[in-house]
């Protein structure tokens, strides 16, 4: 099982987290092309090795940022996302 | 009969005889004997039957490689299937059924099956089972198949049993290896685990001789475990470490006389693996038969339970460790032969057929023998460190995989890195773990030569005891182009079940390699996963199980709804009442109640967040399809939220309680799912000082009242609030009351009737349903399960969300399109509404079915059928059917294909192999002009 750190509330087993998709997987805006809706819609990075990711603290709600290697599993700590205060 | 049991020796208590049955005979054993030794002892050769030809097969080891022996036990009440024998200690009044038997190992009916072996033989069902189908064989096959067969008589399994630990050292091995290990690790004040499979910690040094810093290794031993036990060290015997997982995580299964088996979640810092090493087979013919057995295991029953197992012993080998157990067997009475290979004999076929009765040397010699036993090598034992998916080398001298380098946290010694002479495991010791010294111990060095299966050699050379694969299987995998070692596995079982190929792999890998050209190591391993050995589910499970699973949810009316004798449904995770009263029939009679008079439900589970601040409005113009900002204070809107595909997530209705507050109320099942929703969109796209979300639906109950008697049954109620509908319009809200007593009038119909739905604190419900429920009965009415208001929104054409729509349904799918052309700003799913795909003309809609053949309710998922092509292709399906309540025929909501072109048209159902006829109207039976909500 792996820990994961969350930047609220430290490290937590991985049960308490939901994936929340890939960083950067920006929403383009309603007059895009099919092709780049689909590309926001259905394609993921899925990369060997580096991943930079969208993650959920389902105790406390909040998305954060990591990065994580998807073939040693090592995961670095939770970056918080610099919403607007 | 020829094992037998020596008068004095081992570590059994000969004062305490104990006896158990196997296959319904009583065996005798002693104190510190296992399952396997207190048989062997008995005399009884034959103890299973292999998995696919059915062959008599005797015990091959004495621990956790065991692949043919295994037993389901009952012990009292309790019952564990697929025992490994060799594990478990002998225990008064178990009884033992042996596996792939039928009805006993002695006696097996489907021994014949061995004659067909030619006709059988790899990936023979692959090529076979296919016509008709596999599944006209499944069941028979099934049977036959699989290890042992669970006693449904028997209690259930008790709940398994699991800790979670932190400690600085897991020694994964208490030999003698692993216990020097630990006991270095503990001097230097770590905190360490030790856990071996075995019944006591020692491994070889239980039945091998070894000088240790110049004292015996039994003395040595004691002295150890004294040590082991100051320094605090947790000692965990009969535990296995079966699998290391990501993060360090590594996991032990500890088998205990007195309850279930208990998992360990252990966090190390370090794993030091110290597994050992598994002694492989010889190949020649009949190598399986009963009496031909390893010769480690000999030594292990010999020496640890005073087993001597034949009496005229041929020990076939291809190597030096067999000098010892040559010398043991003669000292304990038996004549021995050696066939030495590094002398350039070999043995080439075993004689016999129920049991071993001799041996052929290649050179054609006739050995007579009542047991052969045999040592093709050792194999480290390297499954964790490849687990942790460290690199494996192959070390061309000992002729074994052994791990190239440590891993980050995990360091593998003695035999299981390929030391497997005591001296030479303990002199590699310091470098590997940072030590300052090690003990000295005097021991034979080791010395081996390679015997593999060699192509076309005669016979029927076994290779995998527990799946039943011969050299022949391996050739044809390879003549076939099976030639991958992961297709060799999958093509031939090779390596399958639950010993996992420990004793086979490498003979396997090796007769690949000769067939194709290539070195062990360019032929490869197959990759290890866990578990290391089979592990019980309940082990796995721990505590999560039944209601454990999923804890049910109540209602705050919980015990109101008991005391009317509600019928409880699970609906989403809720308790809640189905219908009132045992009888089914209610749910009509609770529907035409509701129509005729009014109908008190409790609609608590459903979702209740809210959304504060002042972005509120633009934040929820965003999530929802329909436009939000436009609605006044105190008014309520219906509407969708869909996901980014397009699809209609969830419905529901959004009150405007003032400038910047609202109450998103969505589907009860679907409360988490949308708050999850609000919270993503929320963090990714809006300033978090702007808007806060809260799920109120928990703290908040809701009690619905609907009918033509509904405000009548608020104001005989007691709520006196100005309900005319001039100042209390459909589609309002009102607070009644101030304070934490404050009651929130929600006027909207989820039946078509006229409806408040009155939400309160919850822990202030029961005694509101209580002036509400004297008060409906007043008018006639009473409370209503969810079934009824399920009949009464499908006669309105209100829909369920995952009931009637699907993974495909967009909104204007349900003939909602008008957002869609009229929303200005951008929402969730909008450009999806726009592809290709949406905009569909022959998409699934929403329509209403009525019979057209008078033979009662349509049924649930019954598909519309297009006749006019060859073969009937669906045109869509039923996903809701009721009988009707206030219209007198049934009535059913459907996704028809041009559904909403349609009305009008009659079409075919097909459900089951039977045929019906449905006329399709619009999705609304019931005052489509909406005169009752005003009624």
């Amino acid at each position: 099982m792996q820990i994961f750190s969350c930047p609220f509330c430290g490290p937590r087993p991985e049960p308490e987290f939901h994936f929340g998709g890939d960083l950067g997987n920006d929403r383009p805006g309603p007059d895009c092309t099919a092709e780049a809706w689909a590309e926001y819609l259905h394609f993921r990075n899925n990369p060997r090795g580096t991943a930079e990711e969208i993650w959920l603290h389902v105790p406390c709600g909040e998305l954060f940022a990591m990065r994580r290697d998807t073939v040693t599993m090592a995961a670095d700590p939770g970056r918080a996302l610099g919403g607007q205060p | 009969m020829t094992a037998r049991r020596l008068p004095q020796g081992g570590e059994i208590d000969r004062s305490r005889p104990l006896s158990f049955t196997f296959d319904g005979r009583p065996v005798q054993g002693f104190h510190g004997d296992t399952l396997a030794s207190a048989l062997l002892a008995s005399g009884e050769r034959i103890l299973g039957r292999s998995f696919k030809y059915r062959r008599p097969r005797g015990l091959w080891g004495a621990g956790t490689e065991e692949p043919n022996v295994y037993a389901d036990v009952t012990d009292g009440s309790r019952f564990r299937p697929n025992l490994r024998v060799t594990l478990e200690p002998a225990r008064d009044g178990l009884a033992l059924r042996s596996a792939n038997t039928s009805p006993s190992a002695r006696a097996d009916r489907t021994g014949f099956l061995d004659l067909f072996a030619r006709f059988l033989p790899s990936a023979f069902y692959y090529k076979t089972f296919f016509r008709p189908n596999w599944h006209f064989y499944e069941p028979a096959i099934r049977r036959m198949a699989g290890l042992g067969r669970i006693n449904t008589a028997a209690h259930p399994a008790p709940d398994g049993d699991q800790l979670n630990h932190h400690c600085d050292a897991v020694v994964v091995g208490a030999g003698p290896v692993g216990i020097v290990a630990a006991l270095a690790l503990a001097r230097a004040g770590e905190s360490v685990v030790l856990a071996d499979d075995g019944s006591r910690i020692g491994g070889s040094l239980l039945f091998r001789a070894a000088r240790i810093d110049g004292q015996a290794g039994a003395d040595w031993l004691a002295g150890a475990e004294a040590e082991l036990a100051r320094l605090g060290v947790t000692v965990l015997p009969r535990t296995t470490a079966f699998g290391v997982y990501d993060h360090g995580v590594i996991a032990l299964n500890q088998r205990r006389d007195d309850g279930p088996d208990r998992l360990w979640r252990v966090r190390p810092r370090r794993i030091v693996l110290a597994a050992g090493a598994i002694e492989r087979p010889l190949p020649f013919d009949a190598n399986d038969l009963p009496g031909v057995m390893s010769a480690q295991a000999a030594l292990s029953y010999l020496r640890r339970q005073a087993v001597l197992p034949g009496q005229r012993i041929v020990i076939a080998t291809n190597n030096s460790s067999t000098d010892e157990v040559a010398a043991a067997m003669a000292a304990a009475g038996a004549g021995v032969t050696v066939i030495d290979a590094r002398k350039g004999q070999q043995v080439a076929r075993a004689l016999g057929r129920r049991e071993v009765t001799g041996v052929v040397l290649e050179d054609g010699t006739r050995i007579g023998c009542d047991c052969v036993l045999v040592s093709g090598g050792f194999a480290a034992t390297i499954h964790l460190h490849a687990q942790a998916k460290g690199r494996l080398h192959w070390d061309d001298r000992r002729l074994s995989f052994v791990p190239e380098a440590p891993l980050p946290g995990l360091v593998t010694v003695g035999a299981a890195a390929g030391h497997f002479s005591l001296a030479e495991a303990f002199a590699a010791l310091p470098a590997a773990l940072g030590l300052a010294g090690a003990p000295v111990a005097e021991t034979a060095p080791y010395d081996v030569t390679p015997v593999w299966p060699r192509p076309e050699q005669k016979g029927r050379v076994w290779i995998d005891l527990q799946h039943d694969v011969t050299a022949k299987d391996v050739e044809l995998a390879a003549r076939e182009n099976m030639v991958s070692v992961e297709h060799l596995k999958r093509y031939t079982t090779l390596g399958m079940a639950t010993d996992q190929g420990k004793t086979s792999n490498l003979a396997g890998l090796a007769l690949m390699g000769q067939l194709t050209g290539r070195s062990i190591p360019e032929v490869g391993t197959t990759t290890y996963r866990p578990p290391f050995a089979p592990v019980p589910y309940t082990s796995l499970a721990g505590l999560r199980g039944g209601p454990r699973m999923n804890p049910v949810r109540r209602l705050a009316c919980d015990g109101r709804h008991r005391a009317e004798g509600a019928c409880f449904g699970d609906y989403g995770g809720w308790l809640r009442p189905a219908h009132y009263g045992t009888d089914e029939s209610a749910i009509l009679a609770e529907a035409k109640m509701a129509r005729a008079s009014v109908g008190l439900f409790d609609a608590s589970p459903l979702g209740k967040i809210e959304v504060i601040g002042p972005d509120a409005a633009t934040f929820l113009d965003f999530i929802h399809y329909n436009t939000v900002s436009t609605l006044k204070p105190g008014h309520c809107r219906y509407g969708f939220i869909l996901a980014e595909s397009g699809v209609v997530y969830d419905d529901g209705v959004l009150v405007r309680l003032d400038d910047h507050r609202f109450v998103v109320s969505c589907s009860s099942a679907h409360v988490a799912g949308v708050h999850g929703l609000l919270e993503e969109w929320r963090q990714d796209r809006f300033p978090a000082a702007r808007i806060a979300i809260h799920d109120a639906t928990a703290e908040t109950a809701t009690l619905t009242v609907s009918g033509p008697k509904a405000r009548e049954t608020l104001a005989a109620a007691g709520i006196n609030a100005d309900l005319s509908d001039a100042a209390f319009p459909h589609m309002t809200v009102r607070w009644h009351g101030h304070g934490e007593g404050a009651l929130r009038l929600t006027r909207v119909s989820f039946t078509g009737d006229r409806s408040y739905e009155v939400s309160v604190r919850q822990d202030l419900a029961p005694a509101l349903w209580d002036r509400l429920v004297a008060a409906a009965r007043d008018q006639g009415g009473g409370p209503i399960g969810i079934e009824a208001l399920m009949i009464l929104r499908a006669e309105k054409g209100f829909i369920v969300i995952g009931k009637d729509t699907d993974g495909m349904t967009r909104p204007m799918d349900l003939g909602v399109s008008g957002p869609l052309a009229a929303k200005k700003v951008d929402f969730l799913g909008r450009r999806s509404l726009h592809t290709q795909e949406a905009q569909r003309a022959d998409r699934n809609q929403l329509v209403g079915l009525v019979p057209a053949d008078g033979l009662g309710p349509l049924p649930v998922g019954a598909h519309g059928i297009d006749l006019s092509a060859a073969t009937p292709r669906s045109i869509g399906y039923v996903t809701s059917s009721h009988p009707g309540a206030a219209v007198g025929h049934p009535i059913a909501l459907g996704l028809i294909e041009r559904g909403a072109t349609r009305h009008g048209q009659e079409i075919t159902l097909h459900h089951l192999g039977k045929r019906r006829r449905a006329t399709i109207c619009p999705p609304c039976f019931l005052d489509p002009k909406g005169e009752r909500l005003h009624a």
